[in-house]
């Protein structure tokens, strides 16, 4: 990893031309039963993702953080479409994949193109668990992206499913053996290696470490980050664990309720945050260190996070706001850029 | 933290194993472990999973099932009681009451079926004899007292009508009914938000010392305990390979796998750094330890005499110790 990671962006690893991915008041609605409904169901609306517009660089990892249920995971999914969007835009390398859905009665189905975009872009999940098929080797499922999109089956994938193995670390002995038999970390691993199979530019990590002992985290965290440099990969990081996002991203992005509140590089987020809600985050987050935990000046938010059925007006983040004037509560803040670079939603900053 | 009250010892654990007997194998969860812990004061035990820090802390209250546990040798002196010998109703008397623990789940830990008053004030009325009317008015001003806004109607509500960090200030809140000696806190933030966390870890320290309760906080979480504890454990495969005040164990960690841990850390504190510092390998499996130290394996400071036997407790200072054998050849 490069001495400038999570600080200075270093300019010669990205390019200036238009941005790998580019992401554009994208909305994510999903319908939810309402509870307590009579024979007619009704339903109610869950914006897990209310208009988040942001830009990667090829080259350029994205830190997307926030807390559960802040809609993170959903705009990853939706970068990818993996789900598909309600509304806005998403271009990859330019092109608006958000449109290559095609309908099926009353699904959506991935048109051939978007099927041919897995070869570009791919994921890494936050279980190792539940992302491995129990009954598949380790062979099969780092291989099985090679099968479907026919560039080598059979024993003629076996060279490529050794080289990943070496590449994540992992003996290709062990090729034959099912995950059950690896821990938590060397299945990350497995994980990785096949969201490495198809050789994508284009990577969304979804709390790729938060389910790993500490002693492990770092393991993994390290592996990321050697093959984003040697392979160049363009990552979109999205975790709760703003420590280790930090460590990994060149800017952050934070959400909350749905929206991006803050963006800025990785050091200013953490050194000069300006939205009160990305402030209280950074003030809350545990330092291993007790001299310095006791200097701090920690912003206790009271109350919990609203409900993404029935999203406050004006601001999301009035209702917990130590700053909160009256237009918080009827104007919605867009982002804005406070400075090159830092774009903050908030009436009270700049 | 050392006035006058603060000096007595209200919970005194010593070389407390605990053993499961499985298949074949004996599992060493708990192996040689040994900590007291004083009135008003908060011990942090941290480990990773399989450590044995959960374990250690059920079986001080005879909460993990016989067979298949079994322990060969200690005690868990409580007012000069031994817990471990305690007949289950006596045992049952002080669970609850005197001695209280939170989960990490409060969901599962809850009972979904019964509305929150019924479970606030069983606690009472079992352990205090209290009339209904009189546990609920006490539970109703516990709720309060832990925060959750319009206590007297929310206490009829069900579990899954309260978010997380609700869920977590009502478990605390039926622990604290009793005014317990010692409160066992078993992750309790782990499954909360950063910013929920900050609140309920507030909590628990403001009620420490409201009511002098002595508090076990187990995590993983090293900056949890950081900021939260007096004094820290550090567990690694069954035992307590570092123990000491938590600010001098942060400022000269001893043992390699403290040192490991702290170090492969990012920090959002720290200034941009390169690679972290991981510790090679693997936790190990507790059914088939490496002879020896059991960190031997991932240990860069590794001798022969690592590999053939457990190492002694080294003493730093007259409340810092570290088991490992480097430390005793350096000092």
């Amino acid at each position: 990893m490069s001495a400038a990671r999570g600080g200075v962006v270093n300019e010669s690893r990205l390019s200036a031309d238009r941005p790998l991915l580019d992401v554009r008041d994208l909305t994510v609605h999903f319908p939810v039963p309402r509870p307590g409904g009579g024979l007619v169901r009704e339903f109610d609306i869950v914006r897990a993702v209310d208009g988040v517009s942001f830009s990667v660089r090829r080259g350029e990892t994205l830190g997307l953080v926030g807390e559960s249920g802040c809609g993170k995971s959903t705009t990853g999914r939706a970068v990818l479409q993996l789900l598909p969007p309600s509304s806005g835009e998403v271009f990859f390398d330019g092109q608006p994949i958000h449109s290559w859905w095609v309908r099926r009665g009353r699904r959506f189905a991935w048109d051939a193109r978007l099927r041919e975009l897995r070869r570009r872009m791919q994921m890494i999940f936050q279980d190792p668990h539940a992302s491995l098929d129990p009954r598949m080797t380790i062979e099969g499922i780092i291989g099985e992206p090679l099968g479907n999109f026919g560039l080598a089956t059979g024993a003629a994938r076996r060279p490529r499913v050794q080289e990943l193995m070496e590449t994540v670390g992992l003996n290709p002995r062990f090729m034959r053996r099912y995950p059950h038999e690896f821990s938590g970390g060397q299945r990350q691993r497995v994980g990785i290696a096949r969201a490495l199979a198809l050789g994508p530019e284009f990577i969304v990590a979804d709390e790729p470490i938060s389910a790993l002992d500490v002693s492990i985290q770092a393991q993994i965290l390290n592996l990321l980050a050697r093959l984003r440099d040697e392979l160049g990969l363009t990552v979109l990081f999205v975790a709760h664990d703003l420590a280790a996002v930090r460590h990994v991203s060149d800017r952050i992005a934070v959400m909350y309720l749905g929206r991006i509140v803050e963006v800025a590089a990785a050091s200013t987020i953490v050194s000069n945050p300006l939205h009160p809600y990305t402030r209280a985050l950074i003030s809350a987050v545990p330092v291993p260190d007790p001299v310095r935990e006791k200097s701090r000046q920690r912003i206790v938010l009271t109350g919990d996070v609203p409900s993404p059925v029935n999203p406050p007006s004006g601001c999301p983040f009035h209702t917990r706001c130590p700053l909160r004037e009256d237009r918080c509560r009827v104007d919605v803040p867009r982002l804005r850029t406070i400075a090159p670079g830092h774009d903050v939603a908030c009436h009270l900053v700049g | 933290m050392q006035s006058e009250t603060a000096t007595d010892t209200v919970l005194d654990v010593r070389d407390l194993r605990t053993y499961f007997k499985l298949d074949e194998h004996v599992v060493k969860a708990v192996d040689g472990v040994s900590f007291s812990i004083r009135r008003g004061e908060t011990l942090g035990i941290v480990g990773e999973s399989g450590s044995g820090k959960s374990v250690a802390c059920l079986s001080a209250l005879g909460l993990v099932p016989r067979p298949p546990a079994f322990h060969p040798s200690g005690q868990v002196l409580y007012r000069g009681r031994n817990l471990l010998g305690l007949p289950e109703r006596q045992l049952q008397n002080l669970r609850g009451n005197r001695l209280a623990m939170i989960f990490q789940d409060p969901m599962t830990s809850l009972n979904p079926y019964l509305r929150v008053s019924r479970q606030l004030t069983e606690v009472l009325e079992v352990h205090k004899s209290a009339t209904a009317t009189e546990a609920r008015r006490a539970a109703i001003a516990m709720l309060e007292r832990v925060g959750i806004p319009d206590a007297a109607r929310r206490i009829d509500n069900y579990p899954h009508q309260f978010s997380g960090g609700m869920r977590q200030r009502v478990m605390i809140a039926m622990a604290l009914l009793c005014e317990p000696e010692v409160l066992f806190a078993d992750e309790p933030t782990t499954a909360l938000d950063v910013t929920i966390q900050a609140q309920i870890l507030e909590l628990i320290a403001e009620l420490k010392h409201t009511f002098g309760t002595a508090v076990v906080l187990i995590t993983h979480d090293l900056g949890v305990v950081a900021g939260t504890t007096d004094r820290v454990a550090v567990m690694y495969a069954g035992r307590i390979v570092e123990e000491g005040p938590t600010s001098e164990v942060f400022a000269s960690p001893t043992h390699p796998y403290t040192l490991g841990l702290l170090e492969s850390l990012p920090r959002i504190d720290a200034g941009p750094e390169g690679e972290l510092a991981a510790i090679p390998g693997l936790p190990p499996d507790l059914a088939h330890l490496p002879s020896g130290c059991p960190f031997h394996p991932r240990c860069s400071r590794v001798l022969d005499r690592c590999r053939e036997s457990y190492p002694p407790q080294v003493v730093l200072s007259p409340t810092h110790s570290a088991a490992c054998f480097d430390i005793e050849v350096a000092s």
